[in-house]
């Protein structure tokens, strides 16, 4: 160390220095060229790119804690109500459901090549055009979602003091919606999250800031994306369809 | 000493001194002291809460304050102390501080999340203060439904909005912490020869990023409750109040852990220093975190033996919540072993931590009473229970934030305190605890229940004993206040290693420099060598 201060020499430090080393030394320390992109605290891109998608992983491991309570919760009161839950369910446009499944895995594609075309070092128009593609397909599904919490606006189905049913089953009713709208609404607060970051991340491409030795942006925002899809691919059918036989095999 | 140089050396404190500099800061080191400063706040503003708490039960009769305020009182003092003061005081403060300089790099991974964590967590506490101000809040920092969601008039919404704020910021330092040890470990610096701080935090960080969005989720379906009237908990609209208490103490269980495990870790630093030996068995003591952090997610259900949960429900929660004990054990039987035969400096730090392994053992044994479904019963919501869950807490937790702070203090602001001082207050600390906390497991096994401003008058004896404690317990906390800021302006220079720790974090000189480390270093083997290495998994 360069301050040079002593320790007692019976006992060496946990430190020892450069030269003991010097192969091992020169791969960590002194990259080979300085990237741009290469922040003061890493060592290398490599290290850098690891880190980014290592935390974004963490990340979702804490969103699917975060869906988890009202997975729990929509178990609970499925197990509690389960007659109430499909009779409530069937109400729900399996259509407009279906459509927006559709929508949401090809956004997954499209997200994909994104990824792709930066670490391949695309133009950057390539770039941009699949993730302008993904916010598309993202901003179709969110149209959708409007549409679908217009008519259940206009039918009274929000819980709350408005809320009404003509089935058999109101108060399991009133509670499957409670949950339809935490579940779909905090989906849909995730996707319009997703298509800022999307935002963010094009304009950094259209710009030229992606290429193979650095795309971690792409990479870390598409997994994100790819996570908000597949909560849908859970939603749809806890949601949309268990009613889908009500009334049929009873 | 190497500081005899005409020009004072540049270090991450002297580098530059705008408020902007520290307020845009990205050292962790920098953020770490800035977590100091709010956590230290929000500690005396939860002890004013305490302090008028032991006031009102001075007297048997409901004397000081009404009722209503009495419940606010409570319920702030633990939005204050476990929100703003346990889960971030040994992690956010010491663990930012030193976790990157024990794992010999630059900074944490992320320090442009570890600034923002920081402003969410002061943007949290100013919504939880601002509810506190404007009227308060009563129901309990357990937020019980359906009171919470549809009875109680106070801040309730504010309040939760604080906490959910919060939430991320814990959630965030627990992603940087994973991140930083799994990729910035600098060149030979292997698992086995981590800090066991390090490990403690590892274990510690996986509960945050696990347990912290079950509460956020929670407190956000309360919100709509509330606000939106959607039924999700009350039983009127066909909610059932018992499922928010499962997702309650899913996070609030362990983050009693949170609270626990980075003290552990400070402990098993200090314990190795003052010593003078290598930590005995090193990996138990690494893997008894792990399981700590494991097994701590599984006990929950010993909060609701009295909510109508299941008895074979009640029975394997029982049994999980006896086995936690058997990680805890280890751990103190360990420290217990390191220090025999040792060379034992009583310095400051491990009187602290003295105190940490007899009371958390205090606090550990009476959780076992709890954890007993028959027990329970009798013991449930009374003051047993606040005497057990503030030796962890105070006396676990605190104790092991106050050794730590003592212990890097030097590390942190290259100044030494007061060794006479810090003595005397670590001394006033044990015994006003002690005083304070002895007799309610005494009260409480005779019946006074928890959360009540009166009291049947033969109880005063226990109640007066706690509240004298209380006082001295006040001093002994005030008095750090006091010779640390001094020690800023009037405390010699600290050595890069006062306490002759051999760690990573003090090879380099005190207070360190901007980027810690001029050169990543090569690491050989592990901290606190103090005998020849007997390293796990190394020939």
């Amino acid at each position: 160390m360069s301050n040079g201060h002593t320790r007692a020499e019976h006992f060496p430090g946990p430190l020892h220095h450069p030269p003991l080393t010097s192969g091992e030394a020169r791969k960590h320390h002194v990259p080979h060229e300085h990237h741009p992109k290469l922040q003061h605290h890493f060592d290398s891109m490599d290290q850098q790119l690891e880190a980014s998608t290592l935390g974004m992983w963490v990340f979702l491991v804490t969103e699917i804690m975060f869906f988890g309570g009202l997975f729990m919760a929509y178990l609970l009161y499925r197990w509690a109500n389960p007659t109430a839950f499909q009779e409530a369910s069937a109400h729900l446009s399996k259509g407009w459901g279906a459509i927006n499944t559709v929508v949401l895995i090809v956004s997954s594609l499209t997200m994909a090549m994104a990824v792709r075309s930066a670490q391949t070092s695309a133009k950057p128009k390539t770039q941009v055009m699949w993730l302008v593609l993904t916010m598309v397909f993202g901003a179709a599904f969110l149209g959708v979602k409007y549409v679908e919490y217009g008519q259940k606006f206009h039918d009274n189905l929000v819980p709350g003091p408005h809320f009404v049913w003509t089935g058999q089953y109101p108060a399991g009713a009133e509670i499957f919606y409670s949950l339809y709208f935490c579940m779909t609404g905090l989906h849909a607060i995730h996707m319009i999250i997703g298509l800022g970051i999307m935002t963010v991340i094009a304009i950094m491409a259209w710009r030229g800031s992606f290429d193979a030795r650095y795309y971690t942006p792409v990479e870390v925002g598409g997994l994100y994306w790819h996570f908000v899809d597949i909560v849908w691919i859970f939603l749809f059918p806890l949601l949309y369809l268990i009613g889908a036989h009500y009334g049929a095999g009873h | 000493m190497e500081m005899t140089l005409a020009a004072p050396r540049v270090d991450y404190l002297n580098v530059r001194h705008t408020v902007a500099s520290w307020l845009l800061t990205k050292d962790h080191k920098r953020i770490g002291i800035m977590y100091l400063v709010v956590v230290t706040i929000a500690f005396f503003v939860g002890g004013l809460f305490a302090s008028l708490i032991r006031l009102e039960l001075a007297t048997p009769a409901g004397d000081l304050v009404s009722s209503d305020t009495y419940n606010k009182l409570f319920t702030m003092h633990g939005v204050a102390m476990v929100f703003f003061v346990l889960i971030p005081a040994v992690p956010a403060i010491l663990g930012n501080f030193v976790l990157p300089l024990m794992l010999g790099a630059k900074d944490v991974a992320f320090p442009k999340i570890n600034l923002l964590s920081w402003y969410v967590f002061v943007i949290g506490f100013l919504f939880t203060l601002y509810a506190m101000i404007t009227g308060g809040v009563d129901t309990g920092w357990t937020f019980y439904t359906p009171y919470s969601s549809r009875a109680s008039s106070t801040n309730v919404m504010m309040t939760g909005i604080g906490v959910f704020i919060t939430g991320f910021s814990s959630i965030l330092t627990g992603l940087n912490f994973i991140v930083t040890i799994h990729r910035m470990r600098a060149p030979g610096m292997t698992w086995f020869r981590l800090p066991l701080f390090v490990w403690a935090h590892y274990a510690t960080s996986l509960i945050m990023i696990l347990g912290t969005p079950v509460i956020a989720i929670t407190v956000l379906l309360v919100a709509a409750e509330r606000v939106l009237h959607m039924g999700i908990f009350d039983p009127a609209l066909g909610g059932d109040p018992v499922l928010f208490q499962h997702l309650f103490w899913f996070y609030s269980h362990p983050a009693v852990y949170i609270m626990i495990l980075p003290a552990m870790g400070v402990i098993s630093e200090i314990v190795q220093t003052f010593s003078r030996k290598n930590i005995f068995g090193y990996s138990f003591i690494a893997f008894s975190s792990l399981a700590i952090a494991i097994i701590g997610f599984l006990v929950w259900g010993h909060h609701l033996f009295v909510a109508g949960q299941s008895v074979y429900a009640g029975l394997i929660f029982s049994f999980i919540s006896f086995l936690v004990a058997i990680p805890s054990a280890i751990k103190v039987f360990n420290w217990t072993a390191t220090i025999y035969k040792g060379s034992v400096a009583l310095d400051s730090p491990m009187l602290y931590a003295f105190g940490f392994i007899g009371l958390f053992t205090i606090g550990g044994l009476t959780g076992l009473f709890l954890s007993a479904m028959g027990l329970d019963i009798h013991m449930h919501d009374t003051y047993f229970v606040v005497a057990h869950f503030h030796y962890i807490m105070v006396g676990g937790a605190i104790m092991g934030y106050l050794g730590g702070l003592h212990y890097w203090w030097p590390k942190i602001t290259g100044r030494l305190y007061s060794e006479f001082w810090a003595r005397i207050a670590a001394g006033l600390v044990f015994v006003g605890f002690n005083l304070t906390f002895f007799p309610q497991f005494i009260a409480g096994y005779l019946g006074m229940p928890r959360r009540y401003h009166e009291y049947p008058p033969e109880l005063q004896v226990w109640n007066v004993m706690s509240s004298a404690g209380a006082s001295i317990l006040a001093v002994g906390y005030s008095l750090p206040l006091v010779y640390l800021v001094y020690s800023l302006f009037a405390g010699e220079r600290s050595p890069a290693d006062p306490w002759g720790s051999r760690g990573l974090e003090w090879e380099i000189p005190s207070p360190p420099p901007t980027a810690n480390f001029e050169v990543t270093p090569i690491v050989t083997h592990g901290t606190h060598q103090y005998a020849p290495s007997k390293e796990v998994g190394v020939v």
